[in-house]
C-alpha cells in the first residue's frame, strides 16, 4: 500500500517497541539503533508489499528480526560492552541494589540461545501472541512455545537455582578437592 | 502428588519474577517514546525510492538495470 501520513504514524508509533526489541535482542543501544534505523527504511522501501489491515508491528517486527540475524552471522556480539551500553540508554539509572539484579537478569538472558531469547522476548514482553511470534519468526506454533517454556526454565536455572551449570565449582576450589593427592 | 505441587508453586513463583523483569527491561525503552532521529526520518522519506536510496546495502533495491 502506498506511505500515507496514517500508514507513517503508524509506522513512528512502533518505533519505541521496536527499539525496545532490537535492545533486547542486541544488548546494545548503539547497535540498536542502527538496527531499528535499516529497519524503517527498508520497509519504506518496501512499503508496497504491506497488505492494508494486517498486522504492521508484526511486519516490522519481522524485518528487524531477518536484519538482526543476517547482521549476527556477518560479526560476533561485543558481549564486553553490553552492559555499559544498554545501561547509557537508561534516562534515569536504576537504584543500586536494583541496578544490580537487573545486570544479572541481563546477562542470564544473553547466555541463552539466540532462538529462545527472541521467542522469550515476543512472548513475554512485546506481547505477540504465539501465533504472531511464530509468524515472525517463520516457524510452527509448538516450536515457539517450547523455545518459550525452555528460555524460561533455563533462565530461572541460571537466576535461581543454585550450582546451575553455568556456576561449577572453580578452579581453586577443584584444585583444592582434586589436586594434592599426598 | 504434594511435592509435584510444591515444586510447581515454587515453578510459579520464579517465573512472575523472570515475566516481571524481562517486561521491565523492555519497558524502560519503550517509556523512552521515539528519539528525534526516527520522527524525523519517517517525516523526510516521501517514498519507497528516498527509503530505498537511503539504505546501506544495494543489493535489496532489485538493482539490476
Amino acid at each position: 500500500m502506498p506511505l500515507t501520513d496514517s500508514l507513517r504514524d503508524d509506522i513512528l508509533a512502533s518505533v519505541p517497541s521496536l527499539r525496545a526489541f532490537a535492545i533486547s535482542l542486541s544488548g546494545n543501544g548503539d547497535r540498536a539503533d542502527d538496527l531499528v534505523q535499516e529497519t524503517l527504511l527498508r520497509a519504506i522501501a518496501n512499503i508496497d508489499s504491506f497488505q492494508p489491515g494486517s498486522n504492521l508491528p508484526a511486519w516490522l517486527f519481522t524485518i528487524l528480526r531477518n536484519l538482526f540475524r543476517s547482521d549476527y552471522r556477518k560479526r560476533r556480539r561485543e558481549v564486553e560492552d553490553a552492559e555499559g551500553n544498554y545501561a547509557k540508554t537508561l534516562k534515569t539509572q536504576p537504584a543500586q541494589n536494583a541496578h544490580l539484579e537487573f545486570e544479572e537478569f541481563r546477562h542470564a538472558l544473553d547466555k541463552l540461545p539466540q532462538d529462545q531469547r527472541e521467542a522469550l522476548i515476543l512472548v513475554g514482553a512485546s506481547g505477540f501472541s504465539y501465533e504472531d511470534a511464530a509468524a515472525i519468526c517463520g516457524c510452527a506454533v509448538g516450536t515457539i512455545k517450547s523455545r518459550v517454556n525452555r528460555a524460561r526454565s533455563k533462565l530461572s536455572a541460571l537466576l535461581y537455582v543454585d550450582g546451575a551449570e553455568d556456576f561449577g565449582p572453580d578452579e581453586t576450589v577443584r584444585a583444592v578437592i582434586g589436586g594434592n593427592g599426598g | 502428588m504434594k511435592e509435584v505441587k510444591k515444586q510447581g508453586g515454587l515453578n510459579a513463583e520464579i517465573q512472575s519474577r523472570i515475566g516481571h523483569q524481562l517486561r521491565a527491561m523492555y519497558d524502560d525503552v519503550v517509556r523512552q517514546g521515539v528519539p528525534d532521529r526516527f520522527a524525523e526520518l519517517i517525516r523526510k522519506l516521501d517514498g519507497p525510492e528516498a527509503a530505498a536510496a537511503q539504505m546501506d546495502d544495494p543489493a535489496k533495491t532489485d538493482g539490476r538495470d
